[in-house]
């Protein structure tokens, strides 16, 4: 039972690390690495949540989270795309900005509370906090496993497996792939480098954003804190990495780092004892030794988009 | 239809004042944020500006805050003219505070002058083996350095939460993990009514200044930041010099580390680094990478973290406010870039179907 | 046929205070293989890029089937029927070749078996044979080619524009390349071919249309015309190449390749167990297909890249495995003038005295750099080579082709070298300033220098060296007389067909 427990909570923990991972899939895509998966959820993460609050509907919260998301990935989509400023800077500024703007904003809301908490309705809680599909979500075991999860879990499979689809299976995510790795020769081919740059950067900032809004209003039970990304939309950036730049890969990977985040709660203290510090550390450990390990591989992986982090400036030469 | 071309460069003093023009938009578009959520933005500037210098204290209270934004953006410039993507001076500086709060807990009975060059060895060790593990990686097997350096941020800030819940935990602060207050004789003294980090920064500034410009070391990082291609062919050896380079970016944010625990917080806590490592890069970019640059835009950020710490206790505007204005400022800038490099041009013909003739034989 | 396929009227593009197009008249029929012809920085590219939307023009008409037109992008060039194939591919390395092939059209995605289909199709209507389903890494180049024509095929477009096809292909996959677009000439499609190859010219145009420095020159009919008049009008005077060429004066042995092999950082081999000698006083030219392992061999020469097998000895001391230092130290100089100027050879963002610096800087005793005298040699060879730069700080990538290989050569030659490794030194230059660099060589050899000489231009290659090394696939296939031997010979030999004479 402590086993069922431990995977439930561990895909529910994944959650974020699979929007973000898809978010940051579909920026690489088209070439750009962008380092602001932190700030672009954040930013999410505060407008899902504050609407949420005054709004109390579920569906609301979700397109403005989104919303918020296109809305900071467009700042990095002018700069680099537009402005061909360098990706590493902008990205990780809008990290500062993003997060620094959540904070800020939810700061400036707890001013204008009585009790001095900002808190989810109890509505909204109820609609993201599992779904009930009668029947199934009532089997055992199974129900719990499968059917008893936040709407947001759903939403990110689902997510995963449309973008998977649409750039392996469409034309148009074939171009995109192009222009990932050879944006001359994407635009030489008549391809509209610039319009799929933006929609791509924007998508996944959108997606980005409804991580966040899974960061702030579920993580921490329905209550405003500040940092409530923590360091989640770094570990996405590197988890695009270790999904290969595959977005049905991002599931897995994101579950296992899910899996290390939850692990201090259901390793029996009788077991192993070691500090909560050290479990803590250990997703982001784990990081560093796949960056190592992917690096020493050295394999060319076909999904790597090779022109990342290059800006294209049609006239170069 | 508006097309992009590149324009001859231009003079330093147009570049200048491109940049300047791009500081004022960014305060402008900072101003609207803050007319948007009902305050006049003057006001709160102003707040900003007066609460920076309003007094001694104040001034003097800026400076604090400005000692280890300057001395990380000086470690950052370091390995970011290399072209190595160091964003984890928030590890390093961690783990230069991490080594010289050793020696303030358990060797306080030392001579302070001993203590000091020991503190200041530990940072600088700390903080440099720190920056080394990337850079060991990038160089052997080319491991991504702006990940990996960032998860190292996070390892380094667990260890302190590590140390704080364990082997450093205060006995006698009733169960309440924390680490104990340095000794007062281990602390840095002050100098003018500042902790003297102050003259360590200008030191150090003053220092990569002349490293950076008129050293073999500074040429080699000049080079291999350019292209690694000339570097070896020039016959330099670029992995020693990334080393090195890394090693000196880590110490430097080390120092911060240290200046910090030991001169303004005086005892070690997960916030030792507060984003400092973060905002550095910010400076550094601003500053083009020159430590005198630098110098300036630290000052600026500075009284910019200050003032705002006093708008939060006047308008209730949290002291984040900083960091989004910072990031503005930053935005507008790197957009300006592109206007010293490129220019936009209109097409001379009036836009007509033309284009979209269909291509009859 | 009276109406032209594109017709250029007056086109002129200047970029910042550079007129690379001035005027420029051009036109070309269906059915028509037009050539068109023109020195390095003569503003061919420039006008094919306006051609295919990658520029637009200052001033002009550009007239499609007799329509004025405005290309503001690739993708209006495509629909206007225009096909362009660059000097180097836009193809995407990780797709198959019907991927590329079906890149960027409009509609839906056919199913694998029709494309596969399709592609094969268009390939046999003008006797191409290709896989549809291979992916471009691993296609050689004249394969990477036929993808970039069956791309044009594909879209239906009926003007194709070549840019200098046949740089990189051997004599007979140009003659292949030939057969096509003969074919594709029969078939009612207009073809222009951008070259400096008068020999091409002459096999395969109907007319000739000539630029220099960015002006139009005039048009001829190719069968009225000879290389000799296409010359003198591309270079504005009566040329023989005639480089001024001494005899080497006592060649000795100063460097001896033996059993070299050198692989690339993907493990497949580059130098194919090559050995030669260098000697002083002498210009030892190195011929083949570009990518046949000069760039290899130049810099396990120059201590940049490490052999798998053999030696490269200089009297006793093997330099393989030796840093560019340590080969220093033990005394052998060697200039080498990379191919990558401004990524290898240079620092693009330093003026000239930081780059004077680059190999001395570490020569001086102490910590700290000492610019006066890179100053100093800077603003010695501003004089001597009449470098123009507004001064010796400019950064380097500010200063035109021509003046960026003198810095570079310059630099390499006031090392004093014993032995100067030249690769491709003269590509993108003018014929003045490939002059100069020749001059510059000539000067080094009667001084006793060994001299490398990586070309591309036969021509060149055989009036400037003594002896000729010919490699195909990173192996010799010959060393012959530069004064005895034939331009067929050595074309022969790039191919790795007959045997060479030992010189």
């Amino acid at each position: 039972m402590l086993l069922i427990k431990f995977l439930v909570a561990a895909i529910g923990a994944s959650t974020p690390l699979l929007f973000g991972t898809l978010g940051e899939i579909c920026s690489e895509k088209v070439g750009h690495l962008n380092l602001g998966v932190e700030g672009m959820m954040s930013i999410g993460a505060c407008a899902g949540f504050m609407v949420g609050m005054q709004s109390d509907s579920f569906l609301l919260a979700l397109l403005c989270a989104f919303a918020a998301g296109v809305m900071s990935a467009l700042i990095y989509a002018v700069l680099t795309v537009t402005f061909l400023a360098d990706q590493n800077v902008s990205g990780l500024t809008l990290t500062i900005f993003g997060v620094g703007l959540a904070n800020f904003i939810g700061i400036y809301m707890l001013e204008r509370t009585e009790d001095g908490t900002l808190k989810l309705g109890e509505g909204i809680t109820q609609a993201i906090r599992a779904v009930h599909i009668p029947g199934l979500s009532d089997l055992p075991v199974v129900g719990e496993l499968l059917f008893s999860y936040s709407p947001f879990v759903y939403l990110g499979i689902v997510a995963a497996i449309a973008v998977s689809l649409f750039l392996s299976r469409t034309k148009a995510g074939l171009n995109v792939q192009a222009i990932g790795h050879n944006p001359a020769a994407a635009d030489a081919a008549g391809i509209n480098v610039t319009f799929w740059k933006y929609t791509m950067i924007l998508l996944g900032g959108g997606i980005c954003g409804v991580g966040g809004a899974y960061c702030s209003m579920i993580i921490n039970s329905g209550v405003w804190i500040s940092d409530n990304v923590g360091g989640l939309g770094w570990i996405s950036v590197a988890l695009v990495i270790f999904a290969k730049w595959r977005p049905v890969y991002a599931i897995w990977g994101a579950f296992i780092f899910g899996a290390l985040r939850v692990l201090k709660y259901y390793v029996p203290n009788t077991v192993v004892s070691l500090p909560t510090a050290f479990y803590d550390m250990l997703p982001f450990a784990m990081t560093a030794l796949i960056l190592v390990i992917s690096s020493i591989r050295k394999k060319r992986d076909r999904n790597l988009p090779g022109n990342l982090g290059v800006n294209y400036f049609r006239e170069e030469r | 239809m508006i097309r992009v071309v590149k324009t001859k460069e231009k003079s330093s003093r147009q570049m200048m004042l491109i940049r300047l023009g791009a500081f004022v938009l960014a305060l402008c578009a900072g101003g609207l944020f803050v007319l948007a959520l009902g305050y006049n933005p003057l006001e709160i500037y102003g707040t900003i500006l007066s609460g920076a210098f309003r007094s001694e204290m104040a001034i003097q209270s800026t400076i604090k805050f400005m000692i280890p934004l300057l001395i990380a953006a000086l470690g950052v410039t370091l390995s970011f003219k290399m072209k190595f993507w160091n964003i984890g001076g928030e590890g390093q500086i961690i783990m230069g505070a991490v080594f010289a709060s050793y020696f303030a807990l358990y060797h306080a009975n030392w001579p302070f002058p001993v203590l000091f060059v020991a503190m200041l060895l530990g940072g600088i060790v700390g903080g440099g083996l720190w920056a080394l593990i990337p850079a060991f990686f990038k160089t052997r097997f080319g491991t991504n350095e702006t990940l990996f350096t960032l998860m190292l941020n996070y390892i380094a800030l667990y260890l302190v939460s590590w140390l704080q819940e364990g082997p450093w935990r205060d006995p006698n602060a009733n169960g309440f993990p924390k680490i104990p207050s340095f000794a007062p004789d281990t602390t840095l003294p002050k100098v003018l009514g500042v902790q003297m980090g102050w003259i360590i920064a200008l030191i150090l500034t003053a220092v990569l200044f002349v490293y950076l410009k008129y050293t073999k070391h500074g040429y080699e990082i000049a080079v291999v930041g350019q292209s690694k291609a000339t570097a070896i062919y020039a016959g330099m050896r670029v992995d020693r010099i990334v080393m090195r380079t890394m090693f000196l970016s880590g110490a430097v944010a080390g120092i911060c580390g240290m200046v910090q625990v030991t001169g303004s917080d005086k005892t070690l806590t997960t916030g030792v680094a507060g984003g400092v490592g973060f905002t550095a890069i910010i400076i550094a970019w601003l500053a083009q990478l020159n430590p005198l640059g630098s110098l300036v835009i630290a000052f600026l950020f500075a009284v910019l973290e200050k003032g705002a710490s006093v708008v939060q206790s006047e308008f209730g505007l949290a002291i984040d406010c900083a960091d989004v204005l910072q990031g503005v400022i930053l935005f507008f800038v790197l957009g300006c870039e592109f206007f010293i490099r490129y220019r936009f041009v209109i097409d001379g013909a009036a836009p007509k179907k033309g284009g979209k003739t269909d291509a009859a034989h | 046929m009276n109406q032209y396929a594109i017709e250029c009227r007056q086109v002129t593009k200047t970029f910042g205070t550079v007129v690379a197009n001035d005027g420029i008249d051009l036109n070309v029929r269906y059915g028509e293989i037009l050539a068109l012809l023109g020195e390095n920085g003569s503003g061919k590219t420039t006008l094919m890029n306006m051609l295919s939307g990658v520029y637009h023009p200052d001033k002009g008409k550009i007239l499609v089937d007799g329509k004025e037109v405005s290309i503001r992008s690739p993708e209006d060039a495509m629909a206007l029927g225009i096909g362009m194939i660059y000097q180097h591919f836009k193809l995407v390395d990780v797709f198959t070749a019907m991927d590329n092939i079906a890149l960027g059209t409009p509609g839906g995605r056919l199913p694998v078996k029709a494309l596969r289909e399709k592609v094969r199709e268009i390939g046999q209507s003008v006797g191409l044979e290709i896989d549809p389903d291979q992916y471009v890494y691993d296609m050689s180049v004249s394969e990477k080619q036929t993808v970039e024509i069956l791309k044009v095929l594909y879209r239906g477009q009926r003007i194709l524009i070549l840019d200098e096809p046949t740089a990189v292909l051997t004599p007979q996959e140009t003659e292949k390349l030939f057969a096509i677009l003969r074919k594709m000439r029969e078939q009612g499609c207009a073809v222009i071919i951008i070259t400096h190859k008068l020999g091409e010219v002459m096999e395969i145009s109907d007319r000739v249309s000539i630029l220099r420095k960015g002006k139009y020159v005039g048009t001829v009919v190719t069968a009225e015309t000879n290389e000799k008049e296409l010359t003198e009008r591309m270079v504005g005077r009566p040329v023989s190449l005639a480089i001024q060429r001494d005899e080497p004066q006592d060649p000795q042995v100063i460097l001896k390749a033996i059993d070299l092999t050198i692989r690339k950082p993907d493990g497949s081999v580059a130098i194919d167990d090559l050995s030669f000698e260098v000697r002083t006083g002498e210009i030892l030219g190195i011929a083949g297909i570009a990518g046949s392992g000069q760039k290899e061999l130049c810099e396990a020469l120059a201590g940049l890249c490490p052999a798998q097998k053999g030696a490269v000895l200089y009297h006793k001391e093997n330099l393989i495995g030796k840093s560019p230092r340590e080969i220093f130290q033990l005394g052998v100089h060697l200039g080498f003038v990379p191919e990558d100027r401004l990524g290898m050879g240079l620092v693009a963002s330093m003026g000239m005295v930081g780059n004077m610096m680059l190999k001395t800087y570490d020569q001086t005793k102490g910590p700290f750099i000492d610019k006066k005298p890179a100053r100093a040699q800077a603003e010695q060879l501003v004089e001597q080579l009449r470098i123009v730069t507004p001064s010796v700080d400019t950064p380097v990538r500010m200063m035109s082709g021509g003046n960026v290989q003198k810095v570079l050569l310059g630099r390499e030659i006031a090392s004093d070298p014993q032995v100067l490794i030249t690769a491709y030194p003269v590509r993108g230059l003018d014929i003045n300033s490939s002059y100069t660099v020749y001059d510059l060589l000539g000067e080094q050899k009667k001084k006793g220098v060994a001299i490398l000489y990586i070309g591309e231009d036969l021509d060149v290659l055989l009036e400037l060296c003594d002896r000729i090394l010919v490699l195909c696939h990173g192996q010799a296939t010959g060393v012959v007389d530069a004064r005895t031997t034939t331009k067929d010979e050595i074309a022969l030999l790039m191919t790795g067909g007959g045997k060479g004479a030992q010189a």
